[in-house]
């Protein structure tokens, strides 16, 4: 008993790799000797004692993860340029003045100037606009695909992990096939199906997503069930309920967050290469990879057209993964 | 090593199963009626119900579900997914006649993906210098966030439309597949050399690693000698996973490359929603992921020899 609490409470002030062998998925020992956590860190007892309050944890790493993002640049960054394109959607308007759907024909196909940030297209309408007034879409259909995946794939890995039995074989086998056949294949199938649109494409990207929102909740489902406090509070005569929502749940969500903002990103990236194939919203509505695909036309003389729009998703995409990976480490870290 | 094969046949045959049944009843069964998508896609008069009557029949959609289930299986066991919606043809046919160039295209992309992969994973890994290991380790991380579709449009423009380097479209001679590859490459490879330098850096990191440069090893003799071959089983994994990633990448970049292939064939089928052909690349993208999957198992044994197919959980 003493041994398996010392599991949990001893990782805090030594260095990752001597605790490596004890957790099912330490971190990876060489490149991650995090002195400034075992110094910042907790004392062991306390470390002991937050594990088990879940909430009141998750609310302390919050405010500590705020500090974090003013020490990293590159994390303060992402976060900011994530918050920008979120306010474009919200508030198209504010950011971008010209209408995004009829253009001034006088202006067609300019370079990039003060005036218009991103050029004009073929109709003479403003890039950064339409880049601007696109995002509402395309982070819409990003959010749907991401909470379509986080809610099913977590329910099937936590039913797997927590009830086991044929349960898991099950979940593991609908996840086995999933993984087996290519994301964006699977997606074009189920468009087959619906037809085309927004939603439609995010529904379609949002099920690609489920297996691993299962795998890895499975994973952590499984690791903190069989943990001492899960132990000791079912022995305590807790309601697999209250255990699952106390226990289990805040502390199996870090991994699951991070895949979130993983998750996030690569569906931004998933659901525009959807939507310039042609499958997203009717043409003259913006929509990220529709712009792009836009801009086909006119390689050899606008190279605004593709080149800008893209740098966007670029940097969403990079953005999302960033912050994804920091979230990774934070949990490594604790 | 027999019953080791027979297992896993059994697991990639139960997969190709599921496949095939999730993808029936999610293209034939869910949507009310597929005659009446070929009605949309045909004609779009959905209001003649003799017309909607005559194609159920045709396609023999009046039967019973599982009737028609059980026939779509036997079918599909005999290589027959049925007969195109909108050109009659069967739909294996089609995908075999759109095979060689994707086969092509992936191919010299896989080649690249490795090769590239590879030789940035051990030049992240390699050098003596903490900031040339750091930048080399983070251009992985730009590598898969990139969109296909806009790295091939740039390539496009600056080797197509400005250098004049390569054609910009079409499928002919050995010219027109080079920019297609490298865009198809560039994800891949750095989902490659991701997993593959951070394996190295964990094996660099092991004990047997430690004995070797103690025993007056040089750098070059325990990276390439040492450490490579064990850090690659890991990367090995994800093989099958790259495989099916190609062959989709291969729908935009075939679309963005204007070359015929199973990409194309893909995109025409879903604009027609042409069910057998979808259903018939799904099922055959699968049987890629199943067989690379189970090739890569074979090849664990070879590279480790501590790796017997006799132990299921030393295999696994």
């Amino acid at each position: 008993m003493t041994a398996r609490l010392d599991t949990y409470t001893v990782p805090e002030t030594l260095p990752p790799d001597v605790s490596a062998p004890d957790g099912p998925d330490a971190p990876a020992g060489p490149d991650a000797p995090h002195a400034h956590a075992a110094l910042a860190g907790p004392a062991p007892l306390e470390a002991a004692h937050r594990r088990t309050r879940g909430v009141r944890s998750s609310a302390r790493t919050l405010g500590r993860s705020g500090l974090a993002v003013l020490r990293r640049p590159g994390l303060l960054l992402a976060v900011l340029f994530l918050l920008l394109v979120v306010a474009w959607a919200l508030a198209p308007g504010v950011f971008a003045a010209q209408d995004p759907i009829t253009g001034v024909p006088t202006d067609r196909l300019q370079a990039p100037s003060a005036e218009h940030l991103f050029g004009t297209d073929h109709l003479g309408r403003d890039v950064y606009a339409r880049v601007v007034h696109g995002s509402w879409l395309s982070l819409s259909a990003t959010v749907i695909a991401v909470a379509l995946g986080l809610s099913v794939g977590s329910l099937l890995g936590l039913l797997a992990g927590f009830l086991r039995g044929w349960v898991d074989d099950v979940v593991g086998r609908v996840v086995d096939v999933l993984l087996a056949v290519p994301s964006l294949l699977l997606s074009l199938a189920i468009i087959t199906v619906l037809g085309f649109g927004t939603v439609k494409v995010a529904i379609a990207v949002g099920i690609t997503t489920i297996a691993a929102f299962a795998r890895v909740m499975r994973a952590e489902a499984l690791r903190t069930s069989s943990t001492t406090y899960v132990e000791a509070a079912r022995a305590s005569g807790v309601r697999w309920y209250t255990v699952l929502r106390r226990h289990i749940l805040p502390n199996s969500a870090g991994p699951v967050v991070a895949l979130t903002a993983l998750e996030l990103g690569s569906s931004v990236l998933a659901i525009s290469a959807l939507s310039f194939l042609g499958y997203g919203a009717a043409p003259p509505t913006p929509e990220w990879g529709a712009l792009v695909s836009g801009g086909r036309d006119y390689l050899a003389s606008a190279w605004w057209l593709t080149t800008l729009p893209g740098l966007v998703i670029v940097a969403v995409v990079l953005s999302a993964n960033r912050i994804s990976r920091s979230l990774e480490k934070d949990g490594e870290d604790r | 090593m027999g019953r080791y094969i027979a297992r896993r046949l059994g697991q990639g045959g139960f997969v190709l199963w599921a496949a095939f049944t999730i993808s029936f009843f999610l293209l034939y069964v869910l949507p009310s009626d597929a005659a009446s998508i070929k009605a949309a896609g045909a004609d779009g008069d959905l209001s003649d119900p003799e017309l909607v009557a005559r194609l159920r029949a045709e396609q023999g959609l009046d039967r019973p579900v599982l009737v028609q289930y059980a026939h779509g299986l036997w079918g599909a066991l005999h290589l027959d997914f049925g007969r195109s919606f909108s050109s009659g043809a069967p739909a294996t046919k089609l995908l075999a006649e759109a095979l060689p160039p994707t086969l092509q295209l992936t191919a010299l992309a896989l080649g690249l993906a490795l090769a590239g992969g590879a030789a940035l994973a051990l030049a992240s890994t390699y050098p003596r210098a903490r900031w040339l290991r750091h930048t080399l380790t983070s251009l992985p991380a730009l590598g898969i966030s990139l969109p296909t579709f806009w790295v091939g449009l740039l390539l496009l423009q600056w080797f197509s439309f400005e250098l004049r380097l390569f054609p910009a479209m079409g499928n002919e001679g050995f010219e027109s597949l080079v920019l297609p590859a490298f865009t198809l490459a560039i994800p891949a490879s750095a989902a490659f050399a991701q997993v593959l330098s951070r394996s190295l850096r964990q094996t660099l990191a092991e004990p047997y690693v430690e004995t070797a440069r103690a025993k007056g090893a040089g750098r070059a003799r325990v990276h390439f000698g040492h450490a490579l071959r064990n850090a690659s089983i890991p990367a090995l994994t994800v093989l099958g996973v790259t495989v099916g990633g190609l062959l989709a990448g291969a729908v935009v970049t075939e679309t963005v490359f204007s070359r015929a292939g199973v990409g194309r064939l893909t995109v025409t089928a879903v604009n027609q929603q042409d069910v057998p052909v979808v259903q018939a690349i799904v099922v055959f993208s699968a049987v890629v992921f199943v067989v690379v999957t189970l090739l890569v198992d074979l090849l664990y044994p070879v590279l480790d020899p501590r790796i017997t197919t006799r132990q299921p959980s030393a295999a696994a």
